[in-house]
């Protein structure tokens, strides 16, 4: 029993690992192909068919490059800084339930790596930890443009932590747990989160934007007024390390907003589903529908980063401070009132 | 009981480390593996949900301040301020001092310390939910209110130089 246990979560980890790899380098290309659709041109197509080979050439690239560490780098940080970005982007996945306890071989497995009582604090803290990647590398870097890059990350990472945990409380409100599991199984059907939370859910969004650094909030990166802000120096496989990072932070936040708010892997009509095609097929329907969801999230990055400007970077703060962390309270206090409300109207 | 062994190791190490290194941005980041090992100390002793708010708190959102401060300043070797013997050999008294005070006080806890120990689902969320907001409902309220005025406080710091000028 022990040993199938052991089996069953090497098994879950190994592919998860595969696929968060895969998924991430497959955005590189999708990110490519969506910019050039939406600017009318024709994209990558050389490398295989519509370009698909792409990121396995940019992947070949990255290794054979020259590595070039600065002289007046610190060399230890200076490596350990992607490194850690790299690491701790992979954390997140390991609380996520990918779909309903599926029958494999007449044992069930749940397909979710391990359910942990604080599940969304944990992946709050790994958000948290992230910062420390880019703040490294750019102060390691010895670099004016890195460290300006490196101390943009982490003020505006703190911001938007603020109202992305308070946008969180008031979900947490709603669904009284703090696990996965439990959180993905009261969305049953049609009763997904953000029917019940949508300002939350608006507030989460532009945070996570905030967070894994993508386009209207790039300010780390930022090249028009920093080169390349905190990866400024680097270079070959260390700079590929960064934007990896990058890339799967984007799939852990649209998994993390589409288990939270948009049910996960669930969907209307899902009883139905699982009754026709039993314990095997039926959650697998689950969880392509819990991956049409990411991909969507992940589409809806890409779109904006290609339609959306750069936001100034005093803009960047007072949007943080002065608009998304009262509103995130007022939601709140709103749903505090609409709770106890109907807890009353209940009662009479 | 022998991972206890390893971690309280490594955070005596990291402890140790945060303060012989000479570099500031090492010491603090020295001090955040420190951190990491406290939160590998509350998940053994069961306590999930301060193991998770130390690891957000201190080492997620203090921990980044403190770099973010050491940064800026840029400070080397040659820049630290030195400070003079006498008041090196007063801070050890003073160390010393708190260290025999902290041991006196560990010894008369050892005996009583046990029982305390028995419900060990108090650290979940929910039960510690449960007895913040009724055994110790005055005292959290209360802290609550302390960490609000330091904010105003901190506020109205930040606030004054606007004012003046």
């Amino acid at each position: 029993m022990e040993l199938e246990f052991f089996i069953e979560k090497t098994a879950l980890v190994l592919v998860l690992f595969v696929l968060t790899l895969t998924i991430a380098a497959y955005s590189t290309w999708a990110e490519r192909k969506v910019a050039a659709w939406l600017q009318d041109r024709v994209g990558p197509n050389r490398a295989g068919p519509f370009g698909l080979l792409q990121p396995l050439a940019d992947g070949g690239k990255m290794f054979f490059k020259e590595e070039i560490i600065p002289n007046g780098a610190n060399k230890y940080l200076f490596i350990a800084g992607p490194s850690l970005a790299l690491l701790v982007s992979f954390l997140g996945t390991a609380v996520i339930p990918f779909g309903q306890s599926i029958e494999i071989f007449g044992r069930v497995v749940p397909l979710q790596v391990t359910d942990i009582n604080v599940g969304i604090l944990y992946i709050f803290g790994i958000v948290s930890l992230g910062v420390y990647g880019i703040m490294i590398g750019g102060w390691a870097s010895n670099n004016k443009y890195s460290l300006m890059g490196a101390i943009r990350g982490a003020s505006q990472n703190i911001s938007y932590e603020i109202a992305m945990g308070l946008s969180i409380i008031a979900l947490l409100m709603v669904t009284n747990t703090l696990s996965f599991k439990e959180i993905a199984a009261q969305q049953h059907g049609w009763h997904w989160n953000v029917l019940y939370q949508p300002l939350g859910f608006l507030i989460f969004l532009i945070c996570a934007f905030a967070e894994t650094n993508r386009v209207p909030f790039d300010l780390p990166e930022c090249e028009t007024e920093l080169i390349g802000g905190y990866q400024t120096e680097y270079s070959a496989f260390k700079m590929g390390a960064y934007m990896f990072a990058e890339y799967i932070n984007m799939f852990v936040s649209s998994v993390v907003m589409a288990v939270l708010y948009f049910g996960g892997y669930n969907y209307p009509g899902m009883d139905a589903v699982n009754q026709a095609l039993g314990p095997t097929w039926g959650p697998l329907i689950g969880v392509g529908v819990m991956f049409f969801k990411i991909i969507a999230f992940i589409f809806f990055f890409m779109w904006v980063r290609w339609t959306v400007p750069r936001f100034r970077y005093d803009q960047l703060m007072d949007l943080g401070w002065k608009v998304l962390i009262p509103l995130a309270i007022a939601n709140i206090v709103i749903t505090a009132i609409v709770i106890v409300g109907f807890d009353l109207f209940n009662k009479l | 009981m022998s991972l206890f062994y390893v971690v309280a190791f490594l955070s005596i190490i990291f402890a140790l480390l945060v303060i012989f290194t000479k570099n500031p941005v090492h010491s603090v980041l020295y001090l955040i593996a420190t951190f990491f090992t406290f939160t590998i100390h509350y998940i053994i002793l069961n306590a999930q949900f301060l193991a998770v708010v130390n690891f957000i708190v201190y080492m997620g959102a203090i921990m980044v301040l403190f770099l973010f401060v050491l940064m800026l300043m840029n400070l080397n070797k040659d820049t630290e301020p030195m400070k003079s013997t006498l008041l090196k050999v007063v801070g050890a008294i003073a160390g010393g001092c708190l260290l025999v005070t902290l041991v006196g006080s560990m010894k008369t806890l050892s005996s009583a310390s046990t029982t305390a120990m028995d419900n060990t689902g108090i650290g979940l969320v929910e039960n510690l939910g449960k007895v913040l907001f009724s055994d110790f409902l005055l005292p959290f309220e209360l802290s609550s209110i302390l960490l609000l005025a330091a904010m105003v406080g901190a506020v109205l710091l930040a606030k004054r130089d606007n004012k003046t000028a």
